[in-house]
């Protein structure tokens, strides 16, 4: 039995098809999310490459911002419970989420079974999101998948502020032109990130494991930083941006 | 092409009803303050915990600021009331109800509530510190007095007698300068008629609030953000007492007949904390109603009960009010109200204008989840200031929330 999730996000769209509610059998990520056309093609591609059509899928389920405007779902499930469940399907050992997405942060508790127990999520602020990463990329003209690389090369890692994206910006300007050396304050932004985040984190019990989801777990300087931060290891997993379409794959596969 | 529009059929309320009765006397209250003004009375513009008694007892017509803003609010015009204000230099920061009322005492028209304007104003810092400078401010732009009442936070749990003095030697001082204004004379028998209206509007008010015990709760949560305007404004009327007193017998009739002013089937039961967002009403109460959420208690539900014996209990009494208490007592009154009512769940509305209730929330909404065991979940929003809040985040947190219930139904 094939069931498909979706998770329509603010800046991706990502579509898991899975067998048996064991195997994932395909995946595919688009950037472009709501209001675009990236939904379809993410689901176009995800079945193309199960080689599989809209009949043979038993159950659909969507996540996401766009969770609610889709109508191939047959119902839609919060990303709070889908990262949950998707990140227990990789790490059965999980216990604490911090997702990072285009928008927003939060931080999931789950218990043994892969329920979301708590969670938190960020105020209404850019500071502490993909979003966030994405100014920065543009203004030092650096792929955000570059800086992981480069963040590992600091010297000193800059002070960013993490309160606010617009004075971040201005302040990454004005050391850009102070000299400071592009390491040191990609360094820096990943550090803003992590910071910001890690105390929305410390208000939630951190339970080993912990692991990241979402588009900026791929970076790793933020990961780094979350460790220090949060003094624990961050498990990561290369498919940690399809938690959400993962987690929305098993609900459909249980209400099957 | 445009979606037809079909317009609902509303059922007119029955002039019999307390909701019919409670709306025309907050209605009221601004007539009669039109009205006294028309006859050269002087009337006043007052912060919503400053002892009501006192104008009552004097005959004197006020109007309250808050609730004309979160009427402003609710009926579209906040944002642009806002910005008049942001205009003249006030922080977008600071709360938005004191915004949109600095903004009217210079435009002195909004078509979403009018008020006449004020000869003086009465200010009590129990619910917060801003409204010290915020009426000052009134005060000041409009040439008018300004009586003051201060009542310090209060960091145990009884009253000291030493602050009970405070209190009234401040509440005698303001009769005082009220009689001066005005030319109106305090009378001790009216201020007992009032006191005496005042404790069965209260006690009808907590008994009407606390029906939410029964499973399903008789009312919609949504019904208290209406009805409180009442016991802010009147509850020192008879008018007010008889209406609260029906409401509670409607309310323990709809227990015994089954039925609830909540429509459709009652899954989850939550707490609500914090003002409501105004600008948002209907989209809040429909994240939750879609979802089958009653929210069977708030705050407010013990906020304007105010049951006292004397002149001296009634000083106390204003010392006791939510925000001027320490978070101990204050969480222990929430954990009652969400044990007595069996909540499932707890929806805290980070309120960007109130950074007082806002600031003290994360702590005591996470004591309060660990006591009752229950979910907690926050949104960003403003109770007057649409440009505060966001519906798709709203609608996430809810569902989280809304999921987390669910597990914890199912085990």
């Amino acid at each position: 039995m094939y069931t498909f999730g979706i998770d329509i996000g603010s800046t991706t769209s990502k579509c898991v098809v899975l067998k048996d509610g064991t195997e994932i059998v395909s995946s595919s990520l688009f950037v472009g999310g709501i209001g675009t056309k990236s939904p379809f093609l993410a689901r176009e591609e995800a079945l193309k490459k199960a080689g599989i059509t809209d009949k043979d899928i038993s159950g659909t389920a969507a996540t996401g911002y766009g969770r609610n405007r889709t109508e191939d779902a047959d119902f839609n499930v919060s990303e709070l419970s889908c990262h949950a469940l998707g990140a227990h399907f990789i790490f059965p050992r999980v216990r604490t989420i911090i997702d990072i997405g285009g928008q927003d942060a939060k931080v999931i508790s789950l218990s043994g079974d892969g329920k979301m127990r708590d969670f938190l999520m960020n105020d209404k602020c850019a500071a502490g999101t993909g979003r966030f990463l994405d100014v920065m990329a543009a203004i030092l003209q650096v792929p955000v998948n570059e800086m992981e690389g480069m963040a590992q090369k600091a010297q000193k890692i800059s002070q960013i502020s993490s309160t606010c994206t617009v004075f971040a910006e201005s302040e990454v300007i004005s050391q850009l032109a102070n000299g400071v050396e592009m390491p040191d304050l990609i360094a820096g932004i990943c550090d803003s990130v992590a910071g910001r985040v890690a105390s929305l984190a410390k208000r939630i019990t951190i339970v080993p494991e912990v692991c990241m989801s979402g588009g900026v777990a791929r970076n790793g300087g933020v990961r780094l930083a979350m460790e220090r931060y949060l003094g624990t290891e961050i498990r990561f997993s290369e498919q940690a941006q399809l938690f959400g379409a993962i987690g929305a794959a098993l609900y459909a596969f249980q209400k099957s | 092409m445009a979606e037809e529009q079909v317009k609902k059929h509303r059922t007119p309320p029955d002039p019999n009803s307390a909701k019919y009765k409670l709306g025309q006397i907050a209605a009221k209250a601004y007539q009669d303050a039109f009205d006294a003004k028309v006859r050269g009375e002087k009337i006043g513009w007052c912060a919503s915990n400053f002892p009501v008694e006192i104008p009552e007892t004097l005959g004197i017509a006020v109007v309250y600021p808050e609730n004309q803003a979160a009427a402003i609010a609710a009926r579209g015009f906040g944002q642009q009331m806002c910005e008049i204000s942001e205009a003249d230099g006030y922080s977008n920061d600071i709360c938005a109800y004191a915004r949109i009322s600095l903004a009217y005492a210079k435009t002195k028209d909004c078509e979403g509530q009018q008020v006449p304007m004020p000869d003086f104003v009465l200010c009590c810092n129990n619910i917060c510190n801003c409204m010290i400078k915020w009426y000052e401010n009134l005060a000041k732009e409009l040439g008018i007095p300004m009586i003051m009442i201060d009542i310090p936070f209060n960091p145990d749990y009884d009253v000291p007698e030493s602050e009970v003095a405070y209190v009234k030697a401040q509440f005698l001082d303001a009769i005082h300068q009220l009689e001066k204004i005005t030319g109106k004379k305090w009378s001790p028998e009216k201020y007992k008629e009032v006191m005496e209206y005042s404790g069965r509007s209260s006690r009808a008010w907590l008994a009407a609030t606390a029906t939410a015990k029964y499973e399903p709760s008789p009312f919609n949560g949504f019904d208290l953000l209406n009805h409180m305007a009442v016991m802010v404004t009147a509850r020192g009327k008879k008018e007010a007492a008889e209406a609260m007193e029906l409401l509670l017998k409607e309310y323990e009739q709809n227990h015994a007949e089954g039925k609830s002013t909540y429509r459709g089937e009652e899954k989850y039961r939550i707490m609500f904390e914090g003002i409501a967002c105004w600008p948002y009403l209907r989209a809040t109460s429909h994240g939750l109603k879609d979802r089958g959420i009653n929210m069977v208690t708030t705050i407010y539900a013990d906020a304007f009960g105010f049951i006292y014996k004397d002149f001296d209990d009634m000083c106390a009494q204003y010392c006791k009010v939510p925000n001027a208490i320490n978070l101990e007592y204050a969480r222990d009154k929430r954990v009652k109200l969400c044990k007595e009512n069996k909540v499932e769940g707890l929806l805290v509305h980070t309120n960007r204008s109130c950074k007082l209730w806002s600031g003290f929330m994360p702590e005591m909404s996470r004591q309060i989840g660990e006591e009752c065991g229950i979910p907690v979940a926050s949104f960003d929003g403003d109770q007057a200031d649409p440009r505060n809040f966001s519906e798709a985040q709203y609608d996430t947190r809810v569902q989280g929330l809304t999921e987390i219930m669910e597990a914890n139904k199912e085990g």
